[in-house]
């Protein structure tokens, strides 16, 4: 949990920070044409809270964490670890995946809440530093534009898409043959397809949230 | 030894097949309580999958495995954990937790299956690790340690439970010669002693003589001679004698450019599967 979670943050903060600033300095850029500066605080918002966010923090986590998890459990496939623990009558589903699903569970929706807030900041500090906002009126522009739904929507897809990493990924390090070699692929396919279905399920979700309804 | 007792361990004409070939062939010997058997053989010659066969991760293709009586092959995963309880095993690499210390190695399966408090089961770690000389290694990691020492722990991990049988595959390969001698003696200690029963996978004779109440030797997948010690030492068999000699020249084929006994092979080299593998790989 501690690997997963705790040790990603200073990565997240800096990826949420730098999309929050790009966010604001894009919307800037065209709602400036239209006139509606006003609008940059609620499109950073409501982005984040909505797509960047979840999707973001989850590539990350797929990165950092899912590979971690598929090597891991992959090289004690090949080290005879799994075996051993099958001939001590140990489940090893039990004994090692239980635990790593949880804690991706746990972690990947706390890791985006806490990548939102970081996002956030970044708009706020181009719309201080650059724009003419102040604090006050860019804090109530955010929090006027979403409502509890947008916040809610981004921790389901969330949610999800930690289901989806940790599967993945813990069923690419069980299935491991061949040695070093097997580790490798199974690490490059555990992020290529966590990667892929993640995507896939958040455009289904962001259909099914904001589209069909 | 008493002879009415069922056997520890009953095999009854095993054969399994990976498709077309027979790695195993109509294996079929006891081991009672209190013996040790000795299963000596060539590498590929089905030794580590007649061991899987007993300890329950592979299925026999025809045939019976019956550990303590009851019918292994058969079993489903939570009954097999059951079995699995009684009988300890001990992996050629040691197969250690690489994220647990040695000493949380050898406590994990006492906390799995064990109410024992934290206290007693620190203290038969102590206990266990002294039998194979590694007092005060309780807090190392695996990777800090050599290569024996890692085995030495795997059989302390074994044995944590007092298990009534005991697999070793090849438990002293990468030993030296002493520790090696202590290894047999714990297993004859706990054999004589404890009535544990001891299946040992081996291709140090030195050791296999010194510990083996009974002695199996595999070849081709099927038992080329079996009995005591003595009755292997002093077999006519060709191949045995070769094999327990170490010799180079005999009869078991050697798989190499001058050897002219092609039709005995262990494991067929396939000329024609390689030649399609190398082109496959080319045009990818």
């Amino acid at each position: 949990m501690v690997f997963i979670g705790v040790r990603a943050a200073p990565m997240v903060a800096l990826t949420a920070f730098s999309v929050g600033v790009t966010l604001a300095m894009q919307a800037a850029h065209s709602l400036r044409e239209l006139g509606a500066e006003m609008y940059i605080p609620d499109l950073v918002m409501v982005t984040l809270l909505r797509e960047m966010g979840p999707v973001l923090i989850a590539v990350i986590v797929i990165g950092r964490s899912g590979s971690a998890v598929a090597a891991e459990l992959g090289t004690m496939k090949v080290s005879e670890e799994i075996e051993a623990l099958e001939v001590m009558a140990i489940n090893p589903v039990q004994y090692l995946v239980v635990p790593r699903f949880l804690a991706m569970l746990v972690m990947l929706p706390a890791l985006t809440i806490f990548g939102n807030y970081i996002g956030v900041f970044g708009g706020w500090a181009v719309c201080t530093f650059a724009l003419d906002f102040n604090t006050a009126g860019y804090v109530l522009r955010a929090l006027q534009s979403a409502d509890t739904w947008d916040l809610y929507s981004g921790m389901i897809k969330s949610v999800v898409f930690a289901w989806i990493v940790i599967t993945i990924a813990c069923n690419a390090g069980l299935h491991v043959d061949g040695g070093a070699e097997g580790v490798g692929q199974a690490t490059t396919a555990s992020v290529v397809q966590a990667l892929l279905a993640m995507l896939v399920t958040n455009a289904v979700l962001t259909g099914i949230f904001f589209f069909a309804a | 030894m008493n002879s009415n007792e069922p056997p520890i361990i009953e095999v009854i004409d095993l054969v399994h097949q990976f498709g077309e070939r027979a790695v195993l062939n109509d294996i079929s010997f006891n081991v009672h309580r209190g013996e040790t058997l000795v299963i000596m053989g060539g590498s590929g010659c089905g030794k580590s999958t007649l061991l899987r066969h007993m300890i329950g991760s592979m299925k026999p293709t025809s045939g019976s495995v019956k550990i303590f009586g009851e019918e292994i092959a058969a079993m489903k995963e939570s009954e097999i954990g059951r079995v699995r309880q009684r009988f300890g095993m001990l992996f050629q690499s040691g197969a250690l937790l690489a994220s647990l210390t040695v000493g949380e190695n050898v406590s994990l399966p006492l906390f799995q299956h064990t109410d024992k408090s934290a206290d007693e089961i620190e203290a038969i770690v102590k206990q266990k690790l002294e039998m194979v000389g590694l007092t005060g290694f309780e807090d190392l990691k695996p990777a800090e340690i050599s290569g024996g020492m890692k085995k030495r722990v795997g059989l302390a991990r074994a044995l944590a439970l007092d298990p009534e049988l005991l697999f070793s595959d090849e438990p002293t390969s990468g030993l030296d010669p002493i520790m090696t001698a202590v290894v047999d003696q714990l297993t004859l200690k706990l054999a004589r002693g404890s009535h544990m029963s001891a299946v040992v996978v081996s291709h140090d004779m030195t050791s296999a003589f010194r510990i083996a109440t009974r002695m199996i030797m595999l070849g081709h997948g099927s038992i080329v001679a079996q009995g005591t010690p003595e009755e292997i030492r002093t077999s006519t068999n060709p191949e045995v004698h070769q094999f327990i000699n170490g010799e180079a020249d005999g009869p078991i084929p050697l798989n190499l450019s001058q050897d002219k006994h092609e039709d005995h092979q262990c494991v067929k080299p396939r000329p024609f599967a390689l030649a399609r593998y190398r082109f496959h790989h080319k045009s990818s």
